[in-house]
């Protein structure tokens, strides 16, 4: 298995090239076979694996394909490596990648672009899998770019609509932002340790880094600069909630479960450089906590279901941040999987309502529905409950208290940002059972037209089983010290340090329970039993200003839009006749007017260009003579 | 018999070259014109003589034949231009024969 590393991101690589070349040439169930199958195939190897590395958590697999450049000093190879942190993502971009695949080949049945929308998923997984097995920086960036590449074909998959392809641009020029933050970090990685090995710049960082850690804060807010940008945190999150436009798969394979948490591995990754920019690790705990109410607050207002969920992403993602920011490695990478699994659920539930109730988006104008599709509302309810962490039976609460406890306990732990997570927890509660009780209760609104079947249905209960299921690999300490998944991951990710006293754990999970119920009930009573109130409360002028600021996600589109579109867009009409064009085309004009002046001497007279000549030979014979 | 001397025949293979250029500047008739190129021709040919005379050498002697040889061939062509011009123009005027205007 350890030379057959190489097969796990190789499955999706041919069945990309087998679409993308026989595409047209192939039926819709040969299509369906080739894009679902290599991922499954590529998820099986992905799993037998890692059960190798569960057994024996020593073993690191490594596989030298071959050397990539060679120059001078420089040659990164095309090697893969796989440890426990990248074994995780492994299991979780493969197995939820198969089933949301599987899904894809009924959701996607009537598009006319079947195979090329499989083609490009393949694709993605491939690159989201060169990204996590990646041995060295380079080949990283490679599947860094690759994720962004297919972000961007899939969100303005149904491009014949404009909004979709300004929301695909959209998205690949705020990550660019990130990407062009991250490549200079890796030229400073490589100005510094003179290689791009991950192993070997982190086993010689603190060496190098001893004497000069400015040099270390630089590389760490690059770092930190890219993963904003892939992550969606704040201040480049405003793509998130635009790439909705994709088709709901595509939400729920990279808006949700994968692609946006390449932030979270990278930091994870390179922990090294963040343990030696203590200011720069604090900035990333800030940046999440901000981030996690900034979009919760935003998802209590939305009215597109898929709107919700992105925002709840990006909250949710700036909850993994807090977690890194603190210390908490594991915690953070424990959250990424749990809410992989439940928001693939959520995103592939909501597709599945929006498409059985005819392409409607707006929650208003759903509702009731708990009885008409009771799998996708059961399933659904399950994703829910995760995404609120209702306590004890859910994988979310699990994940999520963790981070809470670490926010507060954890060395770098502050009680504000503990209080940010938890009002940030009641948001999330709030938010959630605002979204299931507007879907399914009340009067039906919507006729459902029609129903998925089993291929639609079978990743959703799968999910839903994972989503709670998942959550007791990895319980707190005072449920009996019962924690296989974070012991995995300190292979190699560093323990995480307490400052509180263990014993006091338990109070914190009482406080998350209140948060997560305090917030049910919030919504519960003005959804639910009080709707006068809610439409009272919507006619204040504040809560209006604040409705209005939040359903535009607090404006930073319009900021960005005042900010740095118009100037820039003044600056290029101010300079529509190009100053340093001017100097170019002086010459130009020049020359020309010149022309017309000699041209006259061309009379065509014979005799005036034989005086000419002799003339210029007496000139020339007298200049002989004279000098 | 007297020799010339080598200063003499070259102040005449001048003025005869002179003369041509003259010609070449001041006459309008393009006929005229060539035959004072051909004077010009001649009297670089005539130099050349006195100077292969003066140093003893065959070279100038057979650059003569060479000039001569152009010089054939150079009126041959002229002249059948001339001929075409005429033919076409009615008119020998070199003034009245130009076309371009600058």
């Amino acid at each position: 298995m350890q030379t057959m590393l190489w097969i796990i991101p190789a499955l999706p690589l041919l069945g990309f090239l087998l679409l993308i070349s026989y595409g047209s040439r192939l039926s819709r169930r040969q299509t369906a076979a080739i894009g679902v199958g290599s991922v499954l195939l590529s998820a099986c190897a992905g799993l037998y694996a890692g059960g190798q590395l569960l057994l024996h958590p020593s073993l690191v697999y490594e596989v030298t394909l071959w050397t990539w450049i060679d120059i001078g000093d420089f040659h990164p190879a095309i090697a893969l490596r796989m440890d426990a942190l990248a074994a995780v993502f492994v299991f979780v971009i493969t197995l939820i990648g198969a089933l949301i695949h599987l899904y894809s080949a009924e959701f996607m049945e009537k598009d006319p672009d079947y195979s090329r929308f499989f083609a490009c998923m393949n694709l993605f997984v491939f690159a989201m899998l060169v990204l996590v097995l990646a041995d060295n920086l380079l080949l990283l960036y490679l599947g860094w770019e690759g994720v962004g590449l297919c972000s961007y074909l899939l969100i303005g998959f149904w491009y014949e609509n404009p909004a979709n392809g300004h929301a695909a641009r959209k998205a690949f020029t705020m990550t660019r932002i990130g990407d062009t933050a991250l490549a200079i970090g890796l030229f400073c990685i490589y100005y510094a340790c003179k290689s791009l090995n991950i192993v070997d710049i982190s086993t010689a960082a603190p060496l190098i880094f001893q004497q000069n850690p400015q040099e270390a804060t630089l590389i760490a807010f690059l770092l930190l600069g890219g993963a904003l940008g892939k992550s969606a945190q704040l201040p480049l999150q405003t793509w998130l909630p635009d790439a909705m436009a994709g088709p709901s798969p595509v939400s729920a394979l990279i808006h949700a479960a994968t692609m946006v948490t390449a932030g979270v591995y990278l930091i994870a990754r390179m922990y090294v450089f963040f343990e030696l920019a203590p200011a720069v690790q604090g900035l990333i705990a800030v940046i999440g906590a901000i981030t996690l109410l900034v979009a919760g607050l935003s998802a209590l207002t939305q009215y597109d279901i898929k709107r919700v969920l992105a925002y709840s992403t990006i909250s949710q993602i700036g909850y993994m941040f807090l977690a890194l920011g603190v210390g908490a490695w594991t915690a953070a990478i424990f959250h990424f999987m749990v809410h992989a699994f439940f928001k693939a659920l959520l995103f592939l539930g909501a597709g599945a309502i929006i498409e059985s109730v005819n392409h409607e988006h707006s929650m208003f104008r759903m509702g009731g529905l708990r009885k008409k599709l009771p799998i996708i509302f059961w399933t659904f309810m399950v994703g829910t409950a995760s995404l609120a962490a209702i306590p004890l039976v859910t994988a979310g609460f699990y994940s999520k208290d963790q981070i809470l406890w670490y926010a507060w306990g954890a060395r770098h732990g502050q009680a504000w940002l503990w209080s940010m997570a938890w009002v940030g927890a009641f948001i999330t509660a709030a938010y959630s059972a605002r979204m299931v009780l507007l879907v399914f209760w009340g009067p039906l609104k919507t006729e459902v037209t029609s129903r998925p079947r089993w291929s639609i249905t079978f990743p959703l209960i799968a999910l839903a089983v994972c989503s709670t299921w998942i959550g007791f690999v990895d319980l707190p300490h005072n449920f009996g010290h019962f924690t296989p998944f974070s012991d995995f991951l300190h292979h190699t990710l560093p323990l995480t340090e307490l400052r509180a006293d263990p014993t006091t754990e338990w109070m914190f999970q009482i406080l998350a329970t209140v948060a997560t119920v305090g917030g049910l009930l919030l919504a519960y009573s003005y959804y639910y039993i009080h709707n006068k109130r809610l439409r009272h409360l919507a006619n204040q002028p504040l809560f209006r200003r604040l409705h209005r600021l939040w359903l535009a996600g607090w404006g930073f589109d319009k900021l960005y839009q005042t900010f740095i579109s118009r100037p820039f867009l003044w600056v290029t009409k101010a300079n529509k006749a190009d100053g340093v064009d001017q100097l170019y085309s002086a010459m130009a004009n020049i020359t020309t007017s010149l022309n017309q002046r000699m041209a006259a001497l061309q009379s065509g007279s014979l005799r005036w260009y034989i005086m000419g000549m002799v003339l210029g030979a007496i000139i020339l014979f007298g200049l002989q003579l004279l000098l | 018999m007297t020799t010339a001397s080598i200063d003499n025949v070259l102040l005449l293979a001048g003025l005869l070259f002179t003369i041509g250029v003259a010609g070449v500047m001041m006459r309008k008739n393009i006929f005229f014109m060539l035959l004072s190129v051909e004077i010009m021709l001649n009297a670089a040919g005539l130099a050349f003589i006195a100077a292969g005379s003066h140093w003893g050498q065959p070279d100038g002697q057979v650059m003569f034949i060479f000039i001569l040889a152009m010089a054939a061939a150079e009126v041959s062509i002229g002249l059948s231009l001339i001929l075409q011009i005429y033919h076409l123009h009615k008119s020998l005027d070199i003034d009245n024969l130009k076309e371009m205007n600058g």
